[in-house]
Formats: C-alpha cells, structure tokens, sequence
C-alpha cells in the first residue's frame, strides 16, 4: 500500500506573496507611464510597490471561498424574513422611513465605490494594490445587490422606495451623498483611496454599520441588521486597507506627507458631514432607542479615530483640522438636521413626525447640554401648531454650501444660536459655505467644484421641470412642478407619518384585518 | 494607552473565538449590545488559532473569523497561527 505523503501546504504569508506578486510585468510596447497614466500627477511618490502589504492577506481563492459563505447566510435570513412576513415584527412603522433614506442614500454609494475601485484597481502599478482594489471592487457591487434584495420585501408594502435610483440623481438632498462620491471618482487614484478607503471607511461607516445595525436588530429588523453586518465584515478589510495605503504613502516618501495631510483634513470634512443624515437616523428614526449619536461618535470618532491619529503622528500627520468642530457638533446635528427635514417634509419621499413626549425626555436625557435648551422647544412649538391645524411645510428653496451642498443649516461651532456662514469669491461670483472646513475644500480646488450640480441653484434655472412645462403659465405652482419632476407621489412618499398611507396599512396589517 | 477593539456577530459561530479573546488577553472587557459583541482590549489583541481548537475540538483556519466579522481597530498582523491589532502609541 503506498503512503501518501502530504505536502506541506505553504504558509499564510508565503501563500499571498505567491498569489499577488510577479502578476505583473514591465511593459515593453509601450513605457510604464503610458501604461499608467494617473498615478504620479498627483505628486504621491512611490519607491517600491512590493512595499504593500494586505495585512488579511487574503488571497483570491480565499476571498471566493467566504465571501460565497457569508452570501449563503445572508441570503437564508433574507429568504426566510420575507416569506415569514418579517416587516410585520418591526417595533413601528416609523422605522421603516429609516430604510427609504438607506435605499435612497447609501446603497447608491455602494454602485459609486464599485465603480470607483474597479477604476482605481486599473490605475496602480504595484499588483498587490491592484488585486486589493479588485477584491473590494466586488465587494461593494455585492453591498448594493444585497440591500436592494434586503429592503425589497419592504417597497411590496410601503410607499417612498418605489424609484430609489431615479431620485438619487434628482432629489435636492440626494445630491449630498452623490456629490461627495463623485468629488471622489473625479479626483487621482491616491485621493480616491485617502478618501474612501481612508477617511470614510477607516475613520467614520463604524458609526453607519455598526449602533445603526444594531438599533436596527433592536428594532426587529432581521433583515437589515443581517445584510448591514454582512456588509461591514467586509468594511472590516476595507478599513485595513485604508490604514495600509495611508502608511504605505507615508513610508513611501516623506514628500507625500503634506499631500496625504491635506487629502485627510478634506476628507474628514467631507465624510463627517455626509454622516449628518445618518445622526439623524440614529436619534429619530429608531423608534426603540439604543445608542445615541452623540454617544456613538465618542465610540467610534473620538475614542478610535483618536488612537488612530495619535498612532499616526509619527508620520507627522495630525488630527484632521476640522475635528473639534466636529466634536462640538455631537450635541447638535442630529437635531438641527431633523428640523429641516421637518420643515422640508413635502419635498422629501420619506415621513417625519414629531417625536413622542418619552422619546423627547429619551432626547432630553442624551443631550443634557444642548437638547432642553435649543431643541426641544421648537419641536413642542411645531407640534402645537400641527395639532392646532397649522401643520406648517416650508416651500422655499434653502440656500446650500457649495462644498458639501447641505442646506445651511448647521450652527457657529460654540454658538448653537447662529447659523454659520462662510463665503469665497471666485471668477466674479459669489459662494456659499457651511463652514471653514468646507470652505477651505472649495479654495484649494475652486475649477472644480464652480461646476457643482447644486439642486436650489438648478431649480431656479429650469433645469428640474418635465419637457414642456410652462413656468410662466398662470397659477404654475414651482413646488409640484418639481415633484413631478422627481416623480415622487404627493401624499403618498412625502408629508408626516401621521395620517399617512404607511400607518394606516401597517396598523391593518397588525392588527390582522387584512 | 488607547484601546484596539474587534467585533463579531453575536451567534453562535463567534462564541469561541470571543472566549478565547478573552482566554488570552487580561484586560479585555465585552460590550454586548442588540445582535452584537465588541471587545475592547487596552494596546493590543490577539486570536489564538490554538486557543479556539482547543475550545471547540476542531481545527479552525484563522481566516474563518471574516464570516462573523463585524468591524476592528488598529494596525493589523496576520499568519496562520495568530491574529493580533495593535497601536504603535
């Protein structure tokens, strides 16, 4: 009988360095920087490419093997929450609005960072960045295919996830996530890294994927908690990949120091305030209540983005220049961006209500140095004159920063009583900011973004009608001109919960009538 | 000193892995909350592939542990006996 003999299989580390180096060639046709055009106009210098290391060091045959795992998870509990009715068991049917601004708003960025990274992935010339790119590439086609599978069982019985990706590229609010993932694709391969990978992968989506997911399990969402979690066991590489291309950048050159440092104190920026939306979803659009934002950014920003910059200090890199302004924002932004949408509700495809007296002390209690005192009263105030018939919804166009393209909405830091406003002139105009930060961003780059697609702006130019509509006919109403554009169902997909087709549905289903 | 944190998925896959964290590194404090655990470890964190074997009776492949990955913090080193997070601070 013969023995078999076992070969000894080769180790971790051996076996990524066989399965991600010497995949490339120096080009003989054609010189290298033909080959690759975009990755030295950015002034990131690189010495030696085989300097990168994936830390996972996961391999493509690896990769396929629990990736396909997780998808079989995943797909079990999606399959087994929609044949049992699962939407039922959701603590309230305000929850739901939490999910319309998900597909609405971040699985989009999902299909962006998919582009993007596949872009990137072809940009490098060192193979082990190459196949890194390509890996997440997948990844994030994987995210948007399974969110939109997950929250579909959802749109089959509630209004405002009909036309996601017809509003992503139409709705004046949408165009804040949007914007920033295309000032992202738009920018080199370094930067798009920096501010991905980087900045919002690494230092800012624990707060997206991690107390949100778990308010949403809180809440009875089977079915987003499972492909929320899904999606971060990926980011969780992802975020190993941003730390190792920031090191990587630092080691590389020490010229590449101020580049990466301001590339980090754009993106930061850029990042926190796209976060604002996802404040707002953790502090009122989680019916049953867990972590608040302010407690979730001292988790995840203050406590680990901390670590991390201290760590990085010895690159000379230091904290991003608009980090305690936003640390000053955890008392405020959730609150002041549910106001506005409060007041926007008609032009919004999703419900908002004033939060109940329990959920305002909840409130109250989180925020004892800001909520009591600027918050609280206006909500009680709004809902006086809504329970008096004077349901007030604002028709006018606000003014938004030209940087992050928010409404100008958020406060002086260490003056929650003032509006901020900064501006910057440029070519014989005028524009707007929210902040210094987002200001300095346009300042640096003024050519792009002077070609922002600002919605107010395109509103009043004509842009956002149906062909063939009259704005000068008689009694032409701007607003619903508008909404037809956006084909968003007046009554249906926007105004409050309270009296909406969603509650009366959800309470008839409850309650077994149907 | 700042803390280097994992977190998993709480089921059932995950409890050996969490029990040999905490097996093998002193200092380490769990946070469960709705469908998920964190542990937070000051400095530095390491996942014995040796520690869940010997938990469970199986063998066990490191890289196993990205199924019920949730997320993580700090520099990142990985071989097939061991996983460790660590700060440089």
């Amino acid at each position: 009988m013969d023995t078999r003999v076992l070969k000894r299989k080769l180790g971790l580390k051996e076996r990524y360095a066989a399965m991600t180096r010497g995949l490339g060639w120096e080009t003989t046709y054609q010189p290298m920087d033909q080959v690759f055009p975009y990755d030295k106009y950015e002034g990131i210098k690189i010495h030696d490419w085989d300097a990168w290391q994936d830390p996972f060091r996961l391999t493509m045959d690896a990769y396929w093997k629990y990736q396909g795992e997780k998808e079989r998870k995943l797909y079990a509990v999606i399959d087994a929450f929609a044949q049992n009715n699962g939407f039922l068991g959701v603590s309230d049917a305000r929850y739901v609005n939490a999910l319309k601004l998900f597909i609405q708003g971040v699985s989009p960025l999902e299909y962006y960072a998919h582009r993007g990274f596949a872009h990137v992935g072809r940009a490098f010339r060192g193979e082990g960045a190459r196949v890194a790119c390509q890996m997440q590439s997948i990844d994030e086609l994987r995210h948007y295919q399974t969110e939109t599978h997950a929250i579909s069982t959802y749109n089959k019985y509630f209004n405002g996830m009909h036309h996601a990706n017809h509003w992503f590229d139409r709705v004046w609010f949408l165009s804040v996530p949007k914007s920033f993932f295309e000032d992202a694709c738009t920018a080199g391969p370094f930067e798009f890294l920096t501010s991905v990978s980087f900045s919002f992968e690494y230092v800012l989506t624990n707060l997206l994927f991690v107390p949100f997911m778990s308010g949403a399990a809180h809440n009875g969402d089977m079915s987003t908690v499972t492909f929320g979690f899904s999606a971060q066991s990926d980011e969780s590489r992802h975020m190993t990949l941003g730390i190792e291309c920031i090191k990587f950048m630092l080691e590389q050159d020490e010229g590449n120091v101020p580049i990466v440092q301001r590339w980090i104190d754009k993106w930061f920026w850029r990042g926190y305030r796209l976060l604002t939306i996802v404040a707002m979803m953790q502090d009122y659009m989680l019916p049953k209540r867990g972590l608040s934002w302010k407690e979730a950014w001292e988790m995840y920003a203050e406590a680990n983005g901390g670590a991390l910059f201290k760590d990085l200090a010895r690159y000379g890199i230091r904290e991003p220049r608009g980090w305690a302004d936003a640390c000053d924002g955890k008392h405020h932004i959730s609150h002041q961006a549910w106001n506005t949408f409060y007041n926007y509700a008609a032009a919004a495809p999703f419900h908002t209500w004033i939060p109940s007296d329990e959920e305002l002390d909840w409130l109250s209690q989180k925020y004892p140095d800001s909520f009591d005192h600027y918050y609280r009263p206006l909500f009680e105030y709004f809902r006086d004159q809504q329970q008096a018939g004077n349901r007030f919804y604002n028709k006018n166009l606000p003014m938004l920063c030209t940087t992050c393209q928010i409404p100008m909405l958020f406060t002086e830091p260490g003056d929650p009583t003032r509006i901020c406003y900064r501006e910057s002139h440029y070519e014989g105009d005028t524009y707007h900011f929210c902040s210094d930060h987002c200001k300095s961003v346009f300042d640096h780059e003024p050519e792009k973004y002077v070609q922002s697609w600002l919605p107010v702006h395109q509103i009043y130019q004509g842009h956002c009608f149906k062909p063939g509509v009259d704005p000068t006919a008689p009694g032409f109403d701007p607003l619903a001109a508008v909404l037809d554009y956006y084909e968003l169902q007046f009554g249906r997909d926007n105004l409050d919960f309270e009296g909406s087709e969603d509650q009366r549905n959800f309470a008839r289903w409850r309650s077994g009538a149907a | 000193m700042s803390n280097v944190f994992i977190a998993f998925q709480a089921n059932e896959e995950a409890r050996p892995i969490v029990e040999a964290i905490l097996a093998d590194n002193p200092g380490a404090k769990v946070d469960r909350s709705p469908a998920l655990i964190k542990i937070d470890v000051p400095h530095k964190l390491t996942i014995r592939r040796q520690t869940i074997e010997r938990l469970t009776g199986q063998p066990f492949d490191l890289q196993q542990i990205q199924v019920n990955l949730v997320t993580l913090s700090g520099h990142l080193d990985e071989d097939d006996d061991q996983f460790t997070l660590s700060w440089k601070h």
